[in-house]
């Protein structure tokens, strides 16, 4: 059933928040242990698609499927609720303004979901926190609260939070964008330490030279559709479409 | 007849033991308005209609009416209806209640001032909507609402003199009674105003401590 072909398979995605259609049937296909770009301008819809992958905004038409298993698909309102939580699990997303629980320390930011949703008892969820924190290089702050930490550190913590349940799949909603410069390359070291370990992932970013160094493809997005995509080469050194021309020629100019 | 304070001592051991009492019930009846706050925040802005809608006519009872009525009623009125509650217990209860209602608005409007990427990161990682209240949004909102709680939990060591009208030998009743017997109402009550006093000082002294203690993990 898991075609290698459709890991995550997202077809004919529609969303619209009244007359405002966000979302034009998009479809998407990304396989197993490819990490795939999503560029564009602010308000052409790159985080309503990633949040509708893990269902945060629903879709108004279309599927999702992740390793065969359709992530919003229709059942009675408990069911849905139960496969939604189970479907969650799998996909691990990390947002632009961290989102820690300020209220618990790093360690607990990891260790909770693992303890509560898959029954690790406390000496393996803490033991699973360290193993994390320690991917992240955040061990030495692991009883720190989010308060005392900086905003790469943050980050830093926040994917570990997500790569505690074993994801299949992550989606990073730039992760960078809130970051004082000299943070962004804290993150993005631990996310080509993950596209090393052949983790799934979908990137909405900015940073097109982070994109163009770990990325297997790119979509550039403009007012709800795909306009073009392909591998960074192609897409950043020869794009087709005037509108990502246009684009690039704003981001590239902008970030030299 | 001038004042004497060296009467005092005599009947020293009636107003302590008054004194024990209110803060017996301050302690237990702030416990049940803390937690009891909790749950009706929850009941008020989740619970499914035909629940919530008694239960707001039950918080405005509450708030609407005086504390003493309520005592009353608890009291005196569920006897008819066959719960015969001892007075400490009614009292309690009571107030218990009562400042559960007020900690109840104060949590409510703190719940939905969380900031929305709790919960979605919360969901995120696969909790459900009453994992993540439970586990990430209401201890935010509490935290941030412990100074105000703590104004209440004063009002409450106040109010807890209320409850002598139901018969407990509270720190106030206490007072009136050793005033009964020596016709010294003005030493023993500025006695009884000086131990609210202390106990006043020593509940900001807690609610000092807990907030520094909360301090970082907010
Ligand atoms: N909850 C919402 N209600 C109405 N419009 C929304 C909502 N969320 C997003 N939008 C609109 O959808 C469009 C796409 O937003 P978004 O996906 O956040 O874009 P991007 O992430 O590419 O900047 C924008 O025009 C935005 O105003
Ligand atoms: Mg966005």
């Amino acid at each position: 059933m898991t075609d290698k072909q459709d890991f995550v398979d997202i077809r004919h995605a529609q969303k619209s928040y009244g007359n405002l259609e966000v979302l034009k049937d998009i479809s998407l296909k990304v396989k197993r242990g490819q990490i795939v770009a999503i560029i564009g301008p602010s308000g052409s819809g790159k985080s309503t698609l990633l949040r509708a992958i893990n269902d945060l905004d629903p879709l108004t038409k279309g599927e999702i499927w992740l390793d065969g298993v359709q992530v919003n698909k229709k059942l009675p309102h408990r069911q849905y609720e139960k496969h939604i939580n189970e479907m969650r699990q799998q996909i691990g997303m990390v947002f632009q303004h961290f989102n820690l629980f300020p209220h618990m320390t790093a360690r607990d930011n990891v260790a909770m979901a693992p303890k509560m949703l898959k029954g690790l008892s406390k000496e393996e969820a803490d033991k699973l926190a360290e193993e994390q924190l320690d991917k992240v290089g955040m061990l030495e702050r692991i009883d720190y609260y989010p308060s005392q930490l900086s905003g790469g550190q943050k980050q830093r913590v926040a994917i570990a939070r997500a790569l505690a349940m074993h994801p299949k799949l992550m989606l990073f909603d730039e992760a960078t964008s809130a970051l004082d410069p000299e943070l962004v390359d804290e993150v993005n070291q631990v996310m080509k330490k993950l596209a090393e370990e052949d983790m799934t992932m979908i990137i909405v970013t900015h940073e097109m030279d982070f994109a163009a160094s770990v990325c297997d493809r790119v979509l550039f997005m403009d007012q709800g559709v795909v306009v073009e995509e392909g591998p960074p080469e192609v897409l950043f050194k020869n794009p087709t479409k005037a509108r990502t021309r246009e684009f690039l020629g704003k981001h590239l100019g902008a970030n030299k | 007849m001038g004042l004497d304070f060296s009467i005092i001592p005599k009947h020293l051991d009636i107003i302590l033991l008054g004194c024990a009492w209110t803060i017996g019930i301050t302690v237990v009846a702030a416990i049940i308005s803390f937690f009891g706050g909790i749950v009706f925040a929850v009941i008020a802005l989740y619970a499914p209609w035909i629940i919530r809608q008694p239960f707001r006519l039950v918080a405005w009872v509450f708030m609407g009416t005086p504390l003493l009525l309520q005592l009353f009623l608890i009291y005196f009125g569920l006897v008819q209806i066959g719960v015969d509650l001892p007075a400490f217990v009614a009292g309690v209860i009571g107030l218990g209640l009562h400042f559960a209602v007020y900690n109840s608005e104060l949590i409510q409007t703190a719940i939905l001032s969380v900031d929305k990427g709790q919960m979605e990161a919360a969901r995120t990682v696969g909790l459900s909507r009453g994992q993540a209240l439970r586990k990430v949004v209401i201890p935010q909102a509490v935290r941030a609402v412990i100074p105000p709680i703590g104004n209440n939990m004063i009002a409450l060591l106040k109010d807890s003199a209320l409850v002598s009208v139901i018969g407990v030998s509270e720190l106030t009743l206490s007072a009136q009674r050793v005033i009964g017997k020596t016709y010294r109402p003005f030493e023993f009550y500025i006695l009884a105003a000086a131990f609210y006093y202390v106990i006043n000082l020593c509940m900001e002294w807690v609610q000092r401590k807990i907030e520094r203690r909360i301090s970082l993990s907010r």
